[in-house]
């Protein structure tokens, strides 16, 4: 690790003010993508501007039909919320399958949501479900946010604040796992609301990305048969010594088939 | 002494002494320890598998902050000290000696692995040592590099040592070929498979650590070291590396975290540390993080076989043929050369009766980490090559793969039994293992259990194995004339003190065994000593007699033998001290080791433990002419073979054919292990041998890429078995007593990674086996049984 300087900012206002000073500070929230590059020497920011202390981006709460998610919320705690289980069980369930205990006691969503890993769990989620990112600057909606690996619509100097879930009909999450590391190899996050069928696919390509095709193909019959001819294209997909592109694309059908299983 | 107290001797469950210090984090690794004035020193490692070095320029790392001192392998070159040895001397099929070219222990000229040490620098703190490492600018000049065993072998292939002509190291052969070719000339049947045994990555939980320090009043070094075996360090390092003599050199290796293998070896970094050690005037501490691990612990297996099985029309096992490559690494390490030959081809009749045997065996360097013992050591690449052609032979005659194997077991009666191949085993009973295995498992109920999983779209299978192994290497005089460069006795000393407790000084050394429980439950049995005041000092050559370590599953059957010894010499010695205060004959002396009491025959007359102790020690009345004072032996046992470990293990799988993941859903092992002292602790060995069994067959592959990068260098690549990844493991043993050591005890460590990677390959393929499959390399990832799936399905 390198020397970096540390600040622990109360406010989003003063985060800001932290990191547009300087170009090479870095946010941190649970710390658990951060400080293990920071300890493989991959990363070297002059300082780390530690988010843990800012009490407007941390809780849980309903609001109409919607629930808004601190960033701050580690992922244990949105797993065990009764709100969450409630109003959007598949989004506990997500939660309480990241990574393990450890994990889940310290990352947050912001920290997941905001690095946007092609191998997370959340950024499925927040596309599926139709979310809103609340950030420092704006409202950014799921379908603007994700932009490619490791890259959001956010920029340096902006703090995403929290995640705001619309309530849906239906909703529902599997994944297959990557044997080594446990993320995502193939994730498919399934929703109904009354404006339509949304399916995001993580963990198999760059960047997570909705799967039309199976979208279009379930509104009008939210079935497994709507589904079952539906064959994901490997092109482009994430290719490495776990999994060829074919077989992530393979995986997207079948994890396609279990979400909307679990979705009911 | 009190005869009323519980037994604690063998056979007993005692709970390890040693895991109230573990589990509550009192236990003392080298990396917890700390010298005065200590620095801190980190290795500056090639980003090529390959290249030549043009120039190493330290200037501007040496000006860092901290920084104490920068060695080069220039520098290590300029004292004409010697490189790392090779501990065992392998002789060609024409009688020439291996190739054996230099191991530099800071890499001069030329690297040749993704990893190599270029640089050391000596800093006071750990950090200052990477930033300056950093800093270090070297002109490396790349060359093609090889990582695979077949390429490496190519016409055209990058040479990676001049003495190592086509980057052969050698090639080697046992068994006589003439009978073999006769045999496979008149069989009924040929069958005949090609199969790798993957590469593996050892992994223990502490990471490597080496401290080298020189006292410049004494003139002496001392090497705090994670080692399985100290002594063996001392000698290779003291006297072939840096010419220390062995009064000036002590190596410590404190609790140790787990080494499976990958610390037995002499390693670079702990000579460098001590070589540097009086010129930095300091302490240098230096400790292997996560990536290093990876990078640098010597590698295990990475075999390739072609087997060649000739059989009758019965179904018995006329003749077997293999031809294997082995890959060596870049360089040799300390015991690499004797895993693919003589731990390994030696094991080739397994519990079989095949009449002739011809192995031929060629090791190569290629551009990776150095590949050596990890647990089994040749022994599962036997396995795994004999247990997966038995399968084939048996699905390929129509005989049934349990009928078949029992066709061609060695029977109970034929022991001692003189396999083709070297090895003379002493005892045995491959039957009793299997039929307890096989109702343990409820074998005869599977096809219902396939039936129910095939209702749930599971494909569900079952495989077996019937493995033998050999434990304990030795007899030092054959290992030497094999080649060993080192003998393979072990020592131990009983110390009693004069109020009756006792040290027991052992050569071996725990790397999480739990010796420091089974053998104060041995000197609890055969002294009559309460287990709590037994205590087991190992690990550090100024404490403990020249011993040979831990590794091959040998610190009961060759250490545990010489603490008996030494015992049989403390109760002859203390039963001519009871003799003496009960005025009685020694003839006449009995001694009851459960009421630790000394008796004349006959009589209620008797002498306890505590006062025959200390009449030793405190000599007033005592026949001091004839017997010298105090209570304290040694001995030193040489075994008169190895010993022989086998039985069943039986795997139960079920496969999700829509994602290809296979799911362990059960596991039976039944071992013979001989004398079992802690069923507790052999329960232990045997799942933690069978997790890693199932981690080599389903999860964990070692990948390089072709220019020789690792691939799979971290935990997010390389599949380390998880909890949820095993099953339960059914453990049971059935005991023949090994017929030559004084326990009747065999080895325990080992069997489950040898046992378990056939058995669960064979439950993949019969999970399989209407998808056309004959043969799967481990491991069993998902996306392999996919692709074999898919395919089948596509073709279909
Ligand atoms: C062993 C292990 C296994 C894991 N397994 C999984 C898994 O299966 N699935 C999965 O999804 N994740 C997994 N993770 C990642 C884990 O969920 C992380 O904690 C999470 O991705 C990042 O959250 P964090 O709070 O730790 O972020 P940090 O590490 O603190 O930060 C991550 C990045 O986001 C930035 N950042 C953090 N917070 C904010 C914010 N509020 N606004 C703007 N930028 C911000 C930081 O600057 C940094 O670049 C695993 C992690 C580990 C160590």
């Amino acid at each position: 690790m390198y020397d970096f300087a540390y600040h622990k900012p109360a406010s989003v206002a003063d985060a800001v003010k932290l990191l547009a000073a300087d170009p090479d500070a870095k946010a941190i929230s649970g710390g658990h993508t951060l400080l293990p590059a920071l300890k493989h020497r991959l990363n070297k920011p002059t300082s780390l501007v530690d988010l843990s202390g800012i009490a407007e981006m941390k809780g849980i709460k309903r609001e109409g039909n919607a629930i808004i998610i601190g960033a701050l919320t580690r992922h244990v705690d949105v797993a065990n919320s009764d709100v969450v289980k409630a109003a959007i069980p598949a989004l506990a369930y997500l939660a309480s399958h990241i990574g393990d205990n450890q994990v889940r006691n310290r990352g947050t969503i912001g920290g997941s949501v905001s690095n946007n890993d092609p191998a997370a769990d959340y950024p499925s989620a927040v596309l599926g479900l139709g979310a809103t990112i609340h950030t420092s600057k704006r409202k950014i909606a799921a379908d603007d946010f994700f932009l490619g690996m490791f890259t959001t619509a956010m920029e340096a100097d902006e703090i995403l604040v929290a995640v705001e879930f619309p309530i849906p009909e239906k909703a529902g999450y599997a994944k297959m796992k990557n044997p080594a590391s446990r993320y995502v190899m193939a994730g498919a996050f399934i929703v109904k609301t009354a404006a339509g069928v949304r399916v995001a696919i993580n963990g198999a390509g760059p960047c997570v990305f909705r799967q039309s095709a199976m979208e279009k193909a379930l509104a009008g019959n939210w079935s497994a048969a709507a589904i079952a001819g539906i064959k994901q294209d490997a092109d482009g997909l994430n290719s490495d010594i776990h999994g060829s592109a074919e077989y992530r694309a393979h995986l997207v059908g079948v994890m396609a088939k279990r979400a909307l299983a679990a979705a009911g | 002494m009190n005869a009323v107290a519980p037994f604690e001797g063998i056979g007993v469950r005692m709970r390890r002494k040693e895991d109230l210090r573990f589990l509550s984090g009192k236990g003392s690794y080298t990396d917890d320890l700390s010298r005065p004035n200590q620095t801190h020193c980190v290795f500056l490692r090639s980003p090529h598998a390959h290249a030549a070095i043009r120039s190493v320029d330290t200037r501007a790392a040496a000006a860092m902050p901290g920084v104490v001192r920068i060695f080069t392998g220039a520098d290590y070159a300029a004292d004409s000290l010697g490189g790392v040895p090779c501990g065992w001397l392998i002789h060609n099929k024409d009688g020439s000696p291996m190739n054996e070219p230099p191991h530099p222990v800071l890499a001069h000229g030329k690297v040749r692995y993704v990893g190599d040490a270029v640089a050391m620098v000596v800093a006071e703190t750990c950090e200052q040592a990477r930033d300056a490492a950093e800093k270090i600018v070297v002109d490396y000049d790349v060359l093609p590099a090889v990582a695979g065993i077949n390429e490496a072998l190519a016409a055209s292939a990058p040479q990676l040592h001049e003495a190592a002509p086509r980057n052969i190291c050698y090639d080697w052969h046992i068994g006589e070929k003439g009978p073999v070719d006769a045999a496979f000339a008149a069989a009924h049947k040929i069958v005949s498979l090609d199969l790798t045994n993957n590469r593996l990555i050892p992994n223990a939980m502490e990471p490597r650590a080496a401290i080298g320090e020189y006292d410049a009043h004494s003139g002496e070094y001392t090497l705090h070291t994670t080692s399985q075996n100290p002594h063996v360090i001392r000698l290779l390092m003291g006297a072939f590396v840096l010419n220390i003599p062995e009064h000036k050199l002590r190596i410590v290796a404190p609790d140790v975290g787990g080494g499976f293998g990958s610390k037995i070896f002499h390693y670079i970094e702990e000579a460098a540390v001590t070589w540097a050690a009086p010129k930095v005037g300091r302490p240098i501490k230096w400790t292997a993080d996560r990536t290093e691990a990876f990078m640098t612990d010597a590698h295990g297996r990475d075999h390739i076989s072609t087997a060649k099985l000739a059989l009758d029309a019965q179904g018995k096992f006329l003749a077997l043929h293999v031809q294997t490559k082995a890959n060596m690494g870049a360089y040799l390490s300390t015991f690499a050369t004797s895993v693919p030959t003589y731990l390994y081809a030696t094991l080739l009749a397994g519990t079989y009766t095949t009449p002739a045997i011809y192995a031929e065996v060629t090791s190569v360097f290629t551009n990776t980490v150095p590949v050596d013992a990890y647990r089994g050591a040749g022994r599962p690449e036997a396995t795994f090559l004999l247990e997966r052609l038995v399968d084939v032979a048996a699905r390929e005659t129509g005989i049934d793969r349990v009928e078949i194997r029992r066709r061609n077991f060695i029977k109970p009666d034929q022991f001692p039994y003189q396999t083709p191949v070297a090895l003379q085993y002493d005892s045995g009973d491959y039957f009793s293992t299997l039929d307890a295995a096989l109702a343990t498992a409820d074998w005869a109920g599977f096809e219902a259990r396939r039936k129910e999983a095939a209702g749930r779209g599971k494909l569900r299978g079952i495989g077996i194995s019937t493995y033998l192994e050999a434990c304990g290497i030795a007899p030092s005089a054959v290992a030497g004339a094999l080649g060993a460069r080192a003998g393979l006795y072990e020592v131990g000393a009983i110390r009693v003190h004069p109020t009756g407790s006792v040290t027991v000084l052992t050569g071996t050394h725990s790397h999480g065994q739990g010796h420091e429980t089974t053998f104060a439950q041995l000197v609890a049995d055969q002294l009559g000593v309460p287990f709590d005041k037994v205590d087991v000092v190992h690990g550090d050559t100024a404490k403990i007699p020249f011993g040979m370590g831990t590794y091959g599953s040998r610190s009961l059957p060759v250490g545990g033998s010489a603490l008996v010894k030494a015992m049989d010499k403390i109760i002859a010695k203390a039963k001519r001290i009871a003799a003496h205060l009960l005025e009685a004959d020694v003839a006449d002396i009995e001694f009851d080791p459960r009421a630790g009491a000394f008796k004349v025959a006959g009589t209620d007359r008797s002498k306890s433990w505590g006062e025959i102790a200390l009449t030793a020690y405190v000599p007033h009345n005592y026949p001091i002419d004839e017997i010298e004072p105090g209570l304290d032996e040694t001995a030193f046992y040489d075994p008169k073979n190895f010993t022989f470990p086998g039985g069943c293990h039986i795997a139960e799988v079920e496969i999700d054919p829509d994602t290809g993941h296979v799911a362990m859903v059960n596991f039976t092992a039944v071992d013979d292990v001989g004398r079992v002292i802690n069923p507790m602790i052999v329960e232990g060995q045997v799942q933690g041998g069978v997790a890693q069994g199932i981690g080599q067959a389903l999860l964990e592959a070692c990948v390089y890429d072709a220019q020789g990068q690792l691939l799979s260098g971290s935990m997010m690549d390389y599949t380390m078995p998880r909890a949820d990844d095993l099953a339960p493991v059914s453990v049971a043993t059935h005991t023949t007593l090994c017929t030559h050591n004084p326990l009747g005890v065999k080895g325990c460590g080992e069997v489950g990674a040898i046992g378990s990677p056939p058995a669960v390959i064979n439950a993949v393929v019969d999970a399989l086996r209407d998808h056309g499959v004959r043969h799967l390399d481990m491991p069993a990832t998902p996306a392999k049984i996919w692709s074999i799936i898919h395919t089948r399905m596509g073709a279909e």
